[in-house]
């Protein structure tokens, strides 16, 4: 054996070190250092930046506008805490929960199917495909596919021409007819919004699922099938809560976008008002910050509440 | 009396990337009820897929599978009298160990306090009673295979299928599991099929044995027919050590076309009545003997080992060969390869 042939037994015995390699050489004995090191940035980033905006956020909630001068009374009170239970403010917050939870629930009924056939079926090309066609929509922008939707829904639009073409005008009339999710057309209706709603969030619902189905191994679900489980039943004691990780944070995420849009229900819908919306004009038009903050806090609350009782029902069991 | 199992020319073609693959090739096969039959075989000669299809995951291409008499083609997994030990286990990750063994029974509608008083003696049965609480990620390899076992047993099935069951655990836990599992088989008299590429193993627990090469079944027989009479070089090759002589060493040293000597058969002696003269290559130590392996003068290699306690010969020392006639054994054909 010549020593030519060995490069890295040279390297070894290398008298002068670097510094890189001192550094390495001090960092690879002081592990703990070497991950304070490499997390500071992301700690400062969350502890500075996003919780203290956070905290701030809670702190301006107790304070108040002077309604006459407009500036912002810094005294701590709970007055905007009292008013979000206004019968106005509630019907708000009721209303964006429940298209917040109707948008989650469809999106996971949509969403699974395809996660499950992108993670079990789909090989080579097809998985590739698919993983693109999930994810083309966030590659263009959030305005211009809204934007996109208000023409496909508007009552001249590409749907109601075709719902026309079909003969089903009485169905659509009949749709649009119905109090609540109704309205004059698709794009000024609580369902021309929902559609919309779950349209924009199904790949962060598609994915999380898809990534869960996945880590099941294909041998769990041969094993339910040979201990006399049909199909059905194997989906429902095997499959599901396995994939309920994946479920609960794609939910997180179809929900609390859902309660936080302001954007989507002002382009799309009838003009009945979502949290967002409330907390922007607050913030905005009105320049009550403190009441917005107040505001804005309700959805904080309600997703707590939400992944409380995800994890109650033991959604994150199989983590 | 009908077959437990019984394979009818069954065939299994897979189809990846413009090839197709004949995993499973024309095999016939029929296991005795309360039989232990072992499917041996390197891997990819489709042993896996035998056992795949008997269980309902694989479909074969053609041919007939029936157990006890049932043809059971059409059956999916969930309907057939029979359960599998998987390889990884597959135990649920998300349920306790006392409910996966209860989960056939869960699946059948039997009532939690009938079931889970079932699991409990399963548990005992296979001498894993303080664990039904826990979490399969909280056991060992060896008490997540018993688990798996207490799982599949549960439903009472006709046949067990085993698939590589003891391939990961150590050595130790491995030879111990080997005699349990030999034992239960014989108390609950339920037919396993284990699946197996450890020759070992294949030869220590079965009652007979079927040895797969390339999709085909080369032979069935006992153990000792396995390894003593051999059909083809491959047997006797994968089921230990063996000297196959071909052609014109064969015809000289036996007087057959082909002919294999078990390296124990042959031993040292005195020139006087050697069936063959050599000279020593080397010796390899392997705790319990010592493997010699010796150039002949005409020029064939053989392996012969050694009781520990014989008078060993140096590398390069002239030795001469004997064995006795029943040691040589002829084998069918040698060119399958």
């Amino acid at each position: 054996m010549s020593e030519a042939r060995l490069p890295a037994m040279q390297l070894g015995h290398r008298s002068t070190a670097s510094f890189g390699d001192r550094l390495s050489a001090a960092l690879f004995q002081r592990q703990s250092m070497l991950l304070l090191i490499l997390l500071i940035p992301p700690l400062l980033w969350f502890g500075v930046i996003y919780l203290g905006s956070l905290f701030s956020l809670l702190a301006q909630s107790f304070f108040r506008l002077d309604d006459f001068s407009g500036t912002i009374v810094y005294e701590v009170g709970l007055q905007n805490f009292v008013a979000l239970f206004e019968p106005a403010n509630l019907d708000v917050i009721r209303r964006s929960v429940t298209m917040a939870t109707m948008v989650t629930l469809t999106s996971v009924v949509i969403g699974f199917p395809i996660a499950y056939f992108m993670a079990r079926y789909a090989r080579g090309s097809t998985k590739a495909i698919l993983y693109v066609a999930v994810m083309l929509p966030l590659w263009s922008s959030y305005l211009v596919r809204l934007y996109a939707w208000k023409l496909l829904l508007a009552k001249e639009g590409a749907i109601a021409w075709l719902v026309t073409q079909c003969h089903l005008d009485w169905v659509l009339e009949a749709v649009l007819a119905t109090p609540v999710i109704g309205g004059n057309s698709l794009s000024f209706s609580s369902l021309g919004t929902f559609m919309v709603f779950v349209y924009m969030w199904l790949p962060f619902v598609i994915l999380p699922i898809q990534a869960s189905i996945e880590r099941i191994p294909a041998s769990v679900l041969e094993a339910s099938a040979d201990l006399g489980a049909p199909p059905r039943r194997t989906f429902w004691t095997v499959i599901l809560p396995l994939a309920m990780p994946g479920v609960a944070a794609g939910s997180i995420f179809s929900f609390s976008l859902t309660l936080g849009d302001y954007i989507i229900p002002q382009v799309v819908g009838n003009s009945t008002l979502y949290i967002g919306q409330v907390v922007y004009r607050q913030q905005g038009l009105a320049g009550n910050l403190p009441f917005a903050a107040a505001f804005s806090i309700a959805p904080i609350l309600i997703i707590a509440i939400y992944l409380w009782l995800a994890k109650k029902r033991g959604a994150f069991d199989a983590l | 009396m009908a077959h437990a199992v019984s394979l009818s020319r069954v065939s299994c073609v897979f189809h990846s990337g413009g090839k197709s693959v004949n995993a499973v090739d024309d095999v016939s096969l029929d296991i005795q009820p309360g039989e232990f039959f072992t499917l041996l075989g390197p891997s990819g000669s489709g042993k896996t897929t035998c056992l795949r299809m008997i269980g309902g995951f694989t479909r074969p291409t053609s041919g007939a599978l029936s157990i006890h008499g049932e043809v059971v083609d059409s059956l999916p997994p969930y309907l057939r009298p029979v359960t599998t030990v998987f390889q990884d286990y597959a135990l649920f990750p998300h349920m306790t160990v006392l409910d996966n063994v209860a989960y056939s029974l869960m699946v059948r509608g039997v009532a939690k306090s009938v079931r889970d008083k079932r699991a409990s003696e399963l548990l005992e049965l296979v001498r894993l009673p303080d664990m039904s609480s826990r979490k399969p990620a909280q056991l060992s390899g060896g008490q997540r295979q018993r688990v798996a076992l207490a799982r599949a047993l549960i439903s009472e099935p006709k046949v067990l299928l085993l698939d590589e069951p003891l391939g990961a655990l150590d050595l130790k836990l491995r030879e111990q599991m080997q005699i349990e599992l030999k034992e239960l088989q014989r108390r609950l008299a339920i037919t396993f099929v284990l699946v197996t590429h450890d020759q070992h193993e294949a030869l220590s627990m079965s009652d007979r044995i079927g040895v797969f090469n390339r999709g085909r079944l080369e032979q069935i027989d006992t153990p000792t027919g396995l390894y003593e009479k051999p059909a083809t070089r491959f047997v006797a090759e994968f089921l230990g050590a063996a000297n196959v002589l071909e052609a014109e060493a064969a015809q000289r040293l036996t007087g057959s076309a082909a002919a294999m000597i078990r390296p124990e058969r042959i031993r040292l002696g005195t020139d006087q009545g050697a069936r063959v003269h050599g000279v020593v290559e080397n010796l390899q130590y392997f705790g319990s003997f010592w493997r010699a392996k010796i150039r002949c003068d005409q020029g064939t290699a053989l392996i012969a080992d050694l009781a520990i306690d014989s008078v060993l010969p140096a590398a390069g020392e002239a030795v001469h060969l004997h064995w006795d006639d029943s040691a040589i054994h002829r084998l069918n054909e040698t060119s399958m390869r």
